[in-house]
């Protein structure tokens, strides 16, 4: 063997920052509020689908794009939702997950030294993707003063000439923020202007809270340069199906079919029928998880609030993202002694990158009894690590 | 706002009388002002008669059961089951009376009390009512979902933490 017995791209990308040991979360008393997976069961009928097509035998490969009514399915919900057209035939292609579509997507479009736009804090494997598929990171930091959406100017800054790519996460996570039509006009016209492309990672979309959800892909010029990626995952609570999807312009989607039809083959079977489902007949249930979740959002805020919290409102997703700069404490040691003193798990912010200091994540994916204890433990918590004026 | 619209608004707040009247304009895609008005009209017009909380007694470990009686009736001249209906129903005991079809005329239910308290009932209020030819009174053992609430306890968490 000649060098290394493993990939140097592999090597070079340092292990998650987060360094929270997991088994902790199972202990008596601990309350942990890091879980980034609903806490619901997918919903009776969508499993009952899923049983359904194993009994009447559908167990083989699916077409490699996936099955042609989910696809057809998809292709309506996207239009219904965001006013989307995407041709079921040739424009949707079904992923293991969306993590897998963002994932080939990267490497189909990414050429080694491509710089890619990541705003920060970001979801932590976008960086390592673009580093595995040769490309660069260029983080653009967002703001909390800003709603932590991205803003033009600090997107213009970072555009270099070899800039390709830039990627979206809105609703965000981890802090929550969402983009709304006239932050997304600007950033369009800049995508336009330079020629980048755009991945657009919505899997959120559907979980957004008292205004409509709208994609960077309906802006005009826009849809011929973007992957619009989601799921079932989050709205259907669905993340063990393992169900994504990926939409954009013919010339990309064949590419992406190419990694997709040597790796994957195909997305599993029984999960598509389920998804179909899900899509046809289940919005329901979607909706009535998402209120669930904006009743835990807005109790959150408020006891944020008295317990003199300062948190961003955050408008998707299912995280806050409090900011607890200011008390002799970095976000690891905030996290760490928290965890030690009231057996309350949370993410420290630097888990999403540097950008991420000075805050933490809490995901309400969690009921409200639970949320209720935790925030009394938060609450005592703060009292004893007072702001330091 | 249109008959479906308020079929839907009655099923949201069958599910959940909470919500908020900004919640449920949403969920209708309405002005909150049409929500508001449309359930000032639903209440005056006696649709929506009142709003309760779906409780799990079991939790509380009373001594106490639901029981669900089947009465068949014999009416009178001048005594239709309407009348009967509303006689069962003046008991403070009586929580729901339910005209039936099939084997008998009248399910009458009781709620949170004792085995003495529901036996006491039947012998000495209801089956002494000159109407009734018939009684017979089952016990229910178990709630597992009442008014489209599962009655479980809060299931285990399945999740494996990710980090994600």
């Amino acid at each position: 063997m000649k060098g290394s017995r493993f990939s140097k791209r592999l090597e070079a990308i340092p292990p998650s920052k987060l360094k929270v040991d997991f088994a902790l979360t199972k202990k008596e008393g601990v309350i942990s509020l890091s879980i980034g997976e609903p806490d619901f069961e997918t919903p009776f009928e969508i499993e009952q689908a899923g049983i359904a097509s194993i009994q009447n035998g559908y167990t083989f490969y699916s077409d490699g794009a996936g099955l042609p009514q989910l696809r057809k399915s998809i292709s309506k919900y996207l239009d219904r939702h965001y006013g989307l057209s995407y041709n079921p035939s040739d424009e949707i292609l079904v992923t293991v997950g969306a993590s897998e579509a963002i994932d080939i997507a990267l490497r189909t479009l990414l050429n080694e030294g491509d710089e890619v736009l990541l705003p920060v804090p970001s979801y932590i494997s976008y960086a390592p993707l673009i580093e595995l598929a040769g490309g660069k990171v260029v983080e653009v930091p967002l703001h909390e003063d800003k709603a932590f959406r991205l803003q033009p100017q600090d997107l213009e800054n970072a555009i270099t000439p070899l800039t390709k790519l830039l990627i979206l996460n809105y609703p965000h996570n981890p802090t929550g923020a969402i983009m709304e039509p006239q932050d997304l006009v600007a950033i369009a016209q800049i995508a336009v202007k330079h020629d980048l492309l755009v991945i657009t990672d919505e899997i959120y979309a559907d979980l957004t809270y008292g205004k409509k959800p709208c994609s960077i892909a309906s802006f005009p010029g826009m849809k011929e340069r973007t992957l619009y990626i989601s799921g079932f995952s989050k709205a259907f609570a669905m993340t063990g199906w393992r169900l994504g999807y990926v939409c954009g312009p013919t010339d990309i989607l064949q590419r992406l079919k190419k990694i997709h039809n040597f790796t994957l083959l195909a997305a599993p079977t029984i999960s598509q029928f389920a998804a179909v489902d899900a899509m046809e007949h289940e919005e329901e249930e979607t909706l009535k998880m998402r209120d669930a979740y904006n009743a835990r959002r807005l109790f959150l805020i408020e006891t944020f609030k008295s317990m003199g919290l300062s948190c961003f409102t955050p408008e998707g997703a299912f995280y806050v993202f409090p900011n607890i700069a200011g008390r002799g404490l970095s976000s690891d040691a905030f996290v760490s002694q928290l965890f030690s003193e009231e057996k309350l798990l949370v993410i420290p912010g630097t888990a999403f990158g540097e950008k991420g200091e000075g805050f933490i994540r809490i995901s309400y994916a969690y009921s409200l009894d639970i949320l209720k204890e935790a925030m009394k433990r938060l609450a005592h918590f703060l009292k004893a690590h007072p702001k330091v004026s | 706002m249109g008959k479906e619209k308020t079929i839907q608004l009655l099923e949201l707040l069958e599910k959940d009388a909470t919500l908020s009247v900004e919640a449920l304009a949403e969920r209708l895609d309405v002005k909150p002002q049409e929500v508001l008005t449309a359930i000032d009209d639903l209440k005056d017009d006696g649709v929506i008669l009142a709003t309760q909380a779906v409780i799990n007694w079991d939790k509380e470990n009373e001594d106490k059961t639901n029981a669900l009686i089947e009465v068949k009736v014999s009416p009178q001249k001048g005594i239709g089951f309407d009348k009967i209906a509303h006689e069962i129903s003046k008991f403070p005991e009586v929580s729901a009376v339910y005209l039936m079809s099939g084997g008998y005329d009248f399910a009458v239910m009781l709620e949170r009390k004792s085995v003495k308290e529901i036996s006491r009932f039947v012998f000495e209020k209801l089956a002494t009512l000159p109407s009734i030819s018939s009684t017979s009174t089952h016990f229910i053992l178990r709630k597992y979902k009442d008014h489209q609430v599962v009655m479980d306890d809060t299931p285990e968490d399945k999740r494996i933490n990710r980090g994600l």
